[in-house]
């Protein structure tokens, strides 16, 4: 049954050049298709890792044999409706703004004495490789479906963040002397034939982009974050691996979540 | 003080508010970040992620240097374009499609010794038959053509490719001859792409 609903989702989503030779009315049924399966729990394979995210969630792990229950993501202990929506944030506790993948990291290691360098070790899921973050955050974002992006920034810290993420996406190094504008300051421009969403201004695309991560990558079979997805431009940008949950990488995510305020998260999505 | 001047700014940063209204950052700061980034790093990939004159000027600007940086910057970047020793700056046009078609090379997924290619259809339409081009730079469709096959125009396309900034400051182009991405004989096979007569780019 699942196996059959990913076989129609790779036509379905093979929209791009297939799209316009289907024609206008079969191309938006197909587009209407897969915004259904989107939503269906049973067609979207990104929720198998939503379910992964929720048994994580309750498992007791860990050193002090504990769950992370009573981890607060900066609405309250335990508390995720809406949570993923205002982050990165700034958490008193650690004194450092932090994105989800950060915190959870976080509360891993203070909360439950669980070895977060195996967690890091695994962050990417691949043949044979299960990833605990991959699941947890398609499970924590989840809960803020329906919901708009709204950065915190009252801190100074948060407000540093920003200003950073900023620079960062404007930052041109390395042997193509790429930044992120590069490739994702225009609207309508591609490399090759793949669409580049404008990352430089708030609206639509940065709206559209921000409201589908995390999202399951049908070529890769994996629910994929924006660590993932950052990780990969930075490859494309011929810079070195960019380190897993450093205070860059939020500065890029407080910028991008910047920019996309104001739309509604649906995640998990499904893309190519 | 300094935290004064951030708060006010991030006042008027409001609900519809633009990019460029986001406080400019430290320079400082940034590169505090930018270690956190590639704190694990080999020293030579780390090296690849400092910044030089003209990239550190690129970026603070969002690449529209000011009247002096722009000098200093074509002045700077001229230096370093070396020509041919025999002065013949047209290769092969078929090796050059291949320099044009292939994106590989330089990527920390990459082996090592993977070939480098130059990557134009990423963001030049070149030929007819292509149609999986893209859109980041300009049309090159019958460039030579266009230009009646100049010598003068293929000298000044070699110089292009080696390193845009001489003519365009702040291009996002890359700088293939530059950084050595591109070897001399295939910048020369990507200029015979674009001024062979034969080639596709020109039919
Ligand atoms: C060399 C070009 C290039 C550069 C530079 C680049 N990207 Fe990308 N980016 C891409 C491509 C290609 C895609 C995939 C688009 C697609 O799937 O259609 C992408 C996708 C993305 C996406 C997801 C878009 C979506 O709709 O799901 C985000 C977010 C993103 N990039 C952010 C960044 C950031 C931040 C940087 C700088 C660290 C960056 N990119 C640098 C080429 C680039
Ligand atoms: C990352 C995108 C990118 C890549 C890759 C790239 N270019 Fe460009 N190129 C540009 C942009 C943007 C411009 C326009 C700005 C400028 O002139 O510097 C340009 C301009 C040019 C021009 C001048 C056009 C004119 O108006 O006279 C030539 C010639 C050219 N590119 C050739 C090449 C060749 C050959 C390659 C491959 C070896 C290549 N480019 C790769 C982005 C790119």
């Amino acid at each position: 049954m699942k196996r059959l609903s990913v076989a129609i989702l790779a036509t379905a989503i093979g929209f791009g050049a297939a799209g316009i030779a289907l024609g206008q009315s079969e191309s938006e049924k197909e587009i209407e298709r897969y915004r259904e399966m989107i939503n269906d729990p049973m067609a979207n394979p990104g929720y198998l890792w939503v379910d992964k995210g929720e048994a994580l969630w309750s498992e007791k792990r860990g050193s002090k044999a504990a769950s992370l229950e009573v981890c607060n993501l900066g609405k309250g202990a335990g508390k995720l409706e809406g949570a993923f929506a205002e982050m990165p944030r700034y958490f008193a506790d650690a004194d450092r703004v932090m994105d989800l993948e950060q915190r959870l990291l976080w509360c891993m290691d203070k909360i439950q004495g669980v070895d977060t360098a195996d967690v890091v070790k695994r962050r990417f899921g691949g043949p044979g490789v299960e990833s605990d973050m991959q699941a947890l955050v398609a499970f924590i974002a989840n809960k803020s479906n329906g919901m708009s992006y709204k950065l915190p920034l009252a801190h100074a810290k948060e407000q540093e963040m920003l200003s950073v993420g900023k620079a960062l996406f404007d930052r041109r190094a390395g042997q193509m002397d790429f930044s992120c504008a590069t490739c994702h300051a225009d609207e309508g421009k591609r490399i090759r034939l793949q669409g580049l969403p404008d990352f430089s201004k708030p609206g639509k695309e940065a709206k559209a982009t921000m409201d589908s991560w995390p999202t399951y990558r049908v070529s890769q079979s994996q629910l994929r974050t924006m660590q993932h997805r950052l990780w990969d431009c930075y490859r494309q940008m011929r810079h070195p691996v960019p380190e897993y949950g450093s205070d860059g990488i939020t500065a890029l995510t407080s910028y991008l979540v910047k920019m996309a305020e104001g739309g509604e998260i649906n995640v998990p999505s499904i893309k190519r | 003080m300094k935290n004064i001047v951030l708060a006010a700014g991030f006042l008027a940063f409001g609900g519809g508010a633009f990019a460029q209204d986001i406080p400019k950052a430290d320079p400082a700061t940034v590169e505090k970040y930018v270690q956190s980034i590639w704190s694990k790093a080999s020293p030579e990939w780390q090296a690849r992620v400092k910044l030089d004159e003209t990239q550190r000027i690129c970026s603070e600007t969002n690449n529209t240097p000011s009247q002096a940086q722009f000098e200093a910057i074509i002045a700077r970047e001229k230096a370093s374009v070396a020509y041919p020793a025999d002065g013949n700056v047209m290769g092969d046009w078929k090796r050059g499609m291949v320099v044009a078609q292939r994106g590989t090379g330089g990527q920390f997924s990459d082996a090592p010794g993977t070939y480098q290619g130059g990557n134009c259809f990423a963001c030049h339409e070149l030929t007819k038959e292509e149609v999986s081009y893209g859109t980041l730079g300009p049309s090159l469709l019958g460039y030579g053509k266009n230009r009646k096959f100049d010598p003068a125009e293929a000298k000044a396309a070699f110089a292009k490719i080696y390193n845009p900034h001489v003519v365009f400051p702040c291009s996002q182009m890359p700088r293939f001859g530059h950084t050595k991405f591109l070897t001399e004989e295939q910048i020369k096979d990507a200029v015979a792409l674009l001024f062979s007569p034969d080639s596709p780019v020109n039919k």
